[in-house]
């Protein structure tokens, strides 16, 4: 098997593929918004429940493949207690490892765990499928995408 | 390409097959009529199992379209020169192999269009808008592609016409029963899938214009994946309309044909206004002209019609009986390898099928299957097929699929079930 894929499919992938971190409903959500990729069917609902700027809460439900929810999975992880601009910095320097690949280890910087969704900068078809629950993210926090209401 | 009568050990990777035509049918020197089958994806031979999105071209058709373009190119229909007259002739000779190739009863029955899809929009926007108003019906299957589907959506919207849909059964058949009694008085067309391009399934079609024709609706057929594989007559299938696609017959992209019959290509209006649709033009009236030039706005794709003719001249030429044994030799092979893969089901058993293996595999996304599959030079279809009703009937947000053409092997088969191997392994 290609080193490529071994790289793609790292076993944190693999893991939290199969099971996925904070893969529930919030009900108290203060913004969700909903991430679609037409071209595969990818579908998923982020929840968050943002207090004074910080994410207090986020989780997400949907369907989609490896990449694609465990992508999803990380990035809730890796959210939780951080401030909205926070937040979507980390998107800047996810997305930069996603297209440029790790370069070294110059693009690892300052993204702890998500450093397992490396290995897609060698699979560019793939890059919309990790990129998919961010630009959710972004929605919701943005406004963008459908609110709910805490009550 | 002529028959081939040449009984080979080639091409069979697995043992032999039994006493049958395809035996007769040798698929490495059909093969050998595809450059790109040589192609290396990744350093691994190319194993090309996505037929059903678009075929491979074999040199003939690429010949035949660089020729046109080298020694014949000109306007056609138009100029009074020598080129004009050989690229008209190359054009309209590409029509008249159409109409041999439908089995359709006129030449004008062949309207060139960019592929199946304009053609059933050009049936929706004239036929339909002329003959299908408000309260009226539009009646298609469960398992159509969106081109089947949307088109008719649209029309439904701008006549406030109702669109209606016959069901299926889990092995992806058509309920002919569902169907006939969906068929009412206000029903004025029935548009439906000649080969499914997810499952398979070949509807029976002339059982189908029966019904319809019995309470007065007329028929569109897409054969967009039966051209590949089925013999097509239009006038034993006694269907108005039939549309296929050039690209997916080892033919070129951008190039399909529309036949319709011709009272009603007679009857119907323009699709859209421009050059070579005309007789005549002042700015108080123009007079069209007839079918099929009425439904040809402007310079046509004639290089691709030239394609399409060679494509044509390829597929005929393969002797049919023999291609259809090999690929469904092909088909029950792959069937029954696939069967035996842990945790990997079928999507689409249909009784009466074709060159299609659609599956889903236990914990495994389709796209992932995609990717680690292209590692190893197969390549497949992942997703939804441009099928979405379909997959949401099937209780599947995708599936894996490969598909089959004339060139395909048992030994594209074992590389596919030897590629699953890997996926399992990186998904334990």
């Amino acid at each position: 098997m290609s080193s490529e894929l071994r790289d793609l499919y790292q076993e944190v992938i693999i893991d939290h593929a199969k099971h996925p971190r904070n893969f529930v409903k919030l009900e108290d959500a203060t913004c969700t918004a909903e991430g679609f990729n037409p071209l595969c069917g990818d579908q998923l609902t982020l929840y968050v429940k943002l207090a004074e700027g910080v994410i207090e809460d986020i989780a997400f439900q949907g369907d989609g493949c490896a990449i694609s929810k465990a992508s999803a999975s990380l990035m809730t992880t890796a959210l939780k207690g951080k401030k909205q601009e926070e937040a979507l910095a980390l998107f800047g320097r996810v997305h930069t490892l996603l297209t440029e690949g790790p370069k070294g280890e110059r693009n690892l910087e300052g993204v702890g765990k998500l450093a397992a969704l490396s290995g897609i900068s060698e699979f560019p078809l793939r890059v919309k499928c990790a990129t998919l629950a961010w630009h959710t993210l972004r929605n919701a926090l943005e406004g963008t995408g459908a609110r709910i209401s805490t009550e | 390409m002529t028959a081939v009568q040449s009984v080979t050990s080639l091409g069979l990777a697995h043992g032999q097959v039994g006493r049958n035509d395809a035996a007769d049918f040798d698929v490495e020197r059909v093969r050998q009529n595809f450059p790109i089958l040589r192609e290396k994806v990744y350093g691994k031979p190319l194993v090309y199992l996505d037929s059903a999105a678009t075929s491979q071209k074999p040199q003939g058709v690429i010949d035949a379209m660089s020729r046109f373009l080298l020694k014949e190119n000109a306007n056609v229909h138009r100029g009074v020169h020598y080129l004009a007259e050989r690229a008209t002739e190359a054009y309209e000779g590409a029509r008249a192999k159409a109409q041999r190739f439908l089995n359709a009863e006129h030449v004008h029955e062949i309207v060139f269009v960019r592929g199946a899809t304009e053609g059933i929009n050009l049936v929706a926007q004239s036929y339909g808008k002329k003959h299908v108003g408000e309260e009226d019906e539009v009646l298609i299957t469960s398992m159509e592609h969106h081109s089947n589907i949307v088109p008719w959506q649209m029309l439904c919207e701008q006549t406030g016409a109702r669109l209606r849909v016959a069901p299926i059964n889990d092995d992806g058949e058509l309920l002919l029963d569902e169907f006939e009694r969906l068929i009412g008085p206000k029903t004025r067309l029935v548009a439906v899938t000649h080969v499914s391009n997810v499952l398979g399934t070949i509807n029976p079609i002339r059982r189908i214009v029966e019904l319809a024709h019995a309470r007065g609706a007329r028929v569109l057929v897409d054969g967009a994946q039966a051209v590949p594989h089925l013999k097509i007559d239009v006038q034993a299938l006694g269907c108005d309309f039939y549309v296929f696609s050039g690209h997916k017959m080892y033919g070129p992209t951008g190039i399909g044909v529309l036949y319709g019959r011709s009272e009603l290509l007679e009857e119907m209006p323009p699709y859209q206004g421009g050059g070579d649709m005309i007789l005549s033009v002042s700015f108080e009236k123009t007079v069209y002209n007839a079918p099929p030039y009425k439904f040809e706005a402007g310079t046509p794709n004639m290089a691709g019609a030239v394609g399409l003719g060679a494509a044509i001249d390829f597929l005929t030429g393969l002797e049919h009986e023999a291609l259809a044994a090999h690929e469904e030799d092909v088909l029950a092979y792959g069937t029954r390898m696939l069967s035996a893969v842990p945790g990997l089901r079928l999507i689409g058993t249909a009784h009466a099928k074709a060159s299609v293996l659609s599956f889903v595999l236990d914990g495994v996304h389709p796209h992932d299957i995609g990717t680690i599959l292209d590692r190893e030079g197969v390549a497949i279809r992942a997703g939804h097929h441009c099928a979405q009703p379909l997959m949401r009937r099937l209780g599947v947000p995708a599936t894996a699929r490969a598909s089959l053409g004339c060139y395909s092997t048992r030994r594209d088969i074992d590389a596919l079930v030897a590629g699953l191997g890997q996926v399992r392994e990186l998904f334990q």
